[in-house]
């Protein structure tokens, strides 16, 4: 909110509806990010190859349906499959081994980083999967993941409404399901939950699948609205979801955190990334600014948790 | 309870003060040149921190002063972002967005956008071959493949036999085009490599690595400045006999010419990358004119030896070269 105020004073473009229309864009991909790596970090783990991810899927969609000459929906589907086993293998390595999930996905993300480049140029012999455009079935792929919404006479990315819509979804699993009570319970002590009869393992799992989930739709997305991949795309994003979802209230020792805090955490990053560039500040300082937001956001979470705390006792 | 509360006025009051700033600096650019109150925007695909972009910067805003117009430079290196940039200087109404297409798909239905909502794009550096196709009323950069064959020539005739072309960054179309370039002024393939600009240190062993895996390689081409100089320290950490030449000028580069650690550098003048598009933005708000009559308007390539280094040296001190 007080961000929101703060450039909307400044900036009248930024309170405008193209303006908003503008800002919500980053912020929604970034958004079902962040809500799926919540979801995660309150079940206690990381996902560091969340970024790299959703390279690629768009790369995958990209090769299969440009070099194989695939209809785009068989390359999605095949992009959702490879993601879907990515992060089964995620999950699966962190419950058998039972090292830090940081160490697994790190090695994961560094993998895929290698794969994404080889494979791109070994199947299309330059570093970007283009014309992804002209592939069969392309126009209803683009209705469905990169089309525009009219309302109030400016083009809102349809991303937004898939946005708003996981997070309502994860908040209503979280809150409602018993799937969310697992989550909540694994993170917060999943030897406790075991032993109350919680199926840990294949909570993880499933998280870590979900993740990858949502990395495929963002890469989709990307694949779809920019009709070219690159094969750097995503590296270096994982982090800020984690940023936006601690921004949100997420704990990094997990059992604690919310699907909307993650969503408001990616809004903020939306408005801060554009509205930095609609006062016309230099953008060299941006990760500055956004440190400095990350900092302020945790430790006002602290202050609130122990007054919270404080009232309970 | 005080601390948090000095904690949210300076959270307030920070960027209240950076603004202050930012305002004043504005009304400094508008007053130096006098009439004029276009306001133009520069977003291009240069990462925070890379030498090159900030001659590009400089130039632009140096026109800015000169012609009196205000100049707004922004960058982001992932074309998503880049994206969004240039809605955002459309949202604002600019008068003039100058773009850089390192990858012209991912932006064409911005500077489509752009176009449609009759703002007046120039495009930069790579993408000249899509520029008019977008809608742009001109292009300023250097035709890569040209500039690679330039580079390739010079090389051969210089009797390099076997080229390393040292890539620095995934993706970017104009790179590969500068190698396949420099494959045909050699008249031989050269070896391509990728390393990550990000990483220098990494850069320089993983060259080293292939110098010392392939010792016939008797020339390394490097595409960027940065990479230039860790391209002769890897020559020298691999015992190699190789030539280093590279793209684009810095003060590492224009030693290096001086003392023949490096023999030549392929200079795109990217500072008339800059500077040109602001005057050919603000000619056409004005008087309609445009430039390069459909064909792109080159800046490069400028061969730099030790012929003509010395003269150079002291503009690029200035950054502006």
């Amino acid at each position: 909110m007080l961000i929101f105020t703060f450039f909307a004073v400044q900036s009248p473009v930024f309170r405008s509806v193209r303006g908003v229309a503008n800002w919500l864009d980053p912020a929604s991909t970034l958004g079902i990010m962040a809500v799926a790596v919540a979801l995660l970090m309150i079940g206690g783990h990381f996902d560091l190859s969340a970024g790299v991810m959703t390279g690629t899927t768009a790369l995958t969609v990209g090769i299969v349906s440009t070099e194989f000459g695939a209809n785009i929906w068989l390359a999605i589907g095949v992009a959702l499959v490879l993601a879907l086993a990515i992060g089964f293998l995620n999950g699966w390595l962190v419950t058998r081994t039972g090292l830090p999930s940081f160490i697994i996905t790190l090695g994961t993300f560094l993998m895929l980083q290698g794969l994404n480049l080889g494979l791109t140029k070994y199947f299309t012999g330059t570093v970007t999967a283009s014309g992804i455009g002209s592939a069969p079935g392309y126009e209803s792929a683009k209705a469905v993941f990169a089309s525009t919404v009219t309302f109030v006479g400016s083009p809102f990315r349809i991303a937004i409404l898939w946005w708003v819509l996981f997070t309502v979804l994860a908040t209503w699993v979280l809150l409602k399901t018993r799937f969310g009570n697992w989550v909540f319970a694994t993170g917060g002590d999943e030897v406790a939950a075991r032993n109350v009869g919680v199926p840990a393992r294949r909570t993880t799992i499933t998280l870590f699948m979900t993740t990858a989930g949502a990395a495929w739709f963002v890469g989709t997305t990307l694949a779809v609205r920019l009709t070219s991949v690159q094969a750097n795309a995503g590296i270096g994003n994982e982090l800020i979801y984690i940023v936006a979802a601690v921004i949100g209230g997420c704990l990094l020792t997990g059992g604690f955190g919310s699907a909307i805090g993650a969503s408001l955490g990616a809004l903020i990053f939306g408005m801060a990334q554009l509205g930095i560039v609609y006062l016309g500040w230099n953008s060299d300082w941006f990760y500055f600014f956004l440190g400095a937001m990350l900092l302020l956001a945790v430790l006002a979470n602290r202050l609130v948790r122990r007054y919270a705390e404080a009232a309970r006792r | 309870m005080a601390a948090p509360k000095r904690l949210l006025a300076l959270a307030l009051a920070a960027p209240l003060v950076l603004a202050a700033c930012s305002a004043n600096g504005g009304s400094d650019n508008g007053n130096d040149g006098g009439s004029s109150d276009l306001s133009f925007s520069v977003i291009t695909h240069g990462s925070a921190g890379d030498a090159f972009w900030d001659v590009v910067q400089n130039g632009a805003e140096q026109a800015g002063k000169d012609l009196g117009v205000t100049v707004d430079y922004q960058s982001d290196g992932d074309p998503q972002k880049q994206s969004q940039l240039i809605d955002a200087a459309v949202n604002q109404k600019v008068d003039g967005i100058v773009v850089s297409m390192a990858n012209p798909d991912a932006l064409e239905d911005s500077i489509k956008a752009a176009v449609k909502a009759g703002i007046p794009v120039v495009t930069i550096n790579s993408g000249g071959d899509r520029s008019a196709e977008f809608g742009a009323i001109g292009h300023v950069g250097q035709d890569e493949a040209i500039a690679g064959q330039g580079a390739g020539q010079r090389l051969k005739s210089d009797g390099a036999q076997k080229v390393l072309c040292v890539m620095h960054e995934a993706g970017n179309i104009g790179l590969e085009q500068r190698c396949d370039g420099a494959s045909q002024g050699l008249g031989t393939d050269v070896v391509p490599l990728q390393v990550d600009i990000n990483d220098l240190q990494a850069a320089q062993s993983t060259i080293t690595s292939q110098l010392q895996s392939d010792p016939s390689i008797d020339a390394v081409l490097t595409l960027n400045s940065a990479v230039a100089a860790v391209a002769v320290a890897a020559v020298g950490d691999a015992g190699s006999k190789a030539k280093v030449a590279t793209f684009d000028l810095n003060q590492d580069v224009i030693k290096g010419i001086q003392d023949g650690s490096i023999e030549f550098a392929v200079d795109q003048q990217q500072y008339e990358q800059g500077y040109l598009p602001i005057v050919m933005l603000k000619l056409y708000k004005e008087n309609l004119n445009t430039v390069g009559g459909g064909q792109p308007v080159l800046t490069g390539p400028g061969i730099v030896d030790k012929d003509n280094v010395d003269q150079i040296a002291d503009l690029a001190q200035k950054g502006t070269r």
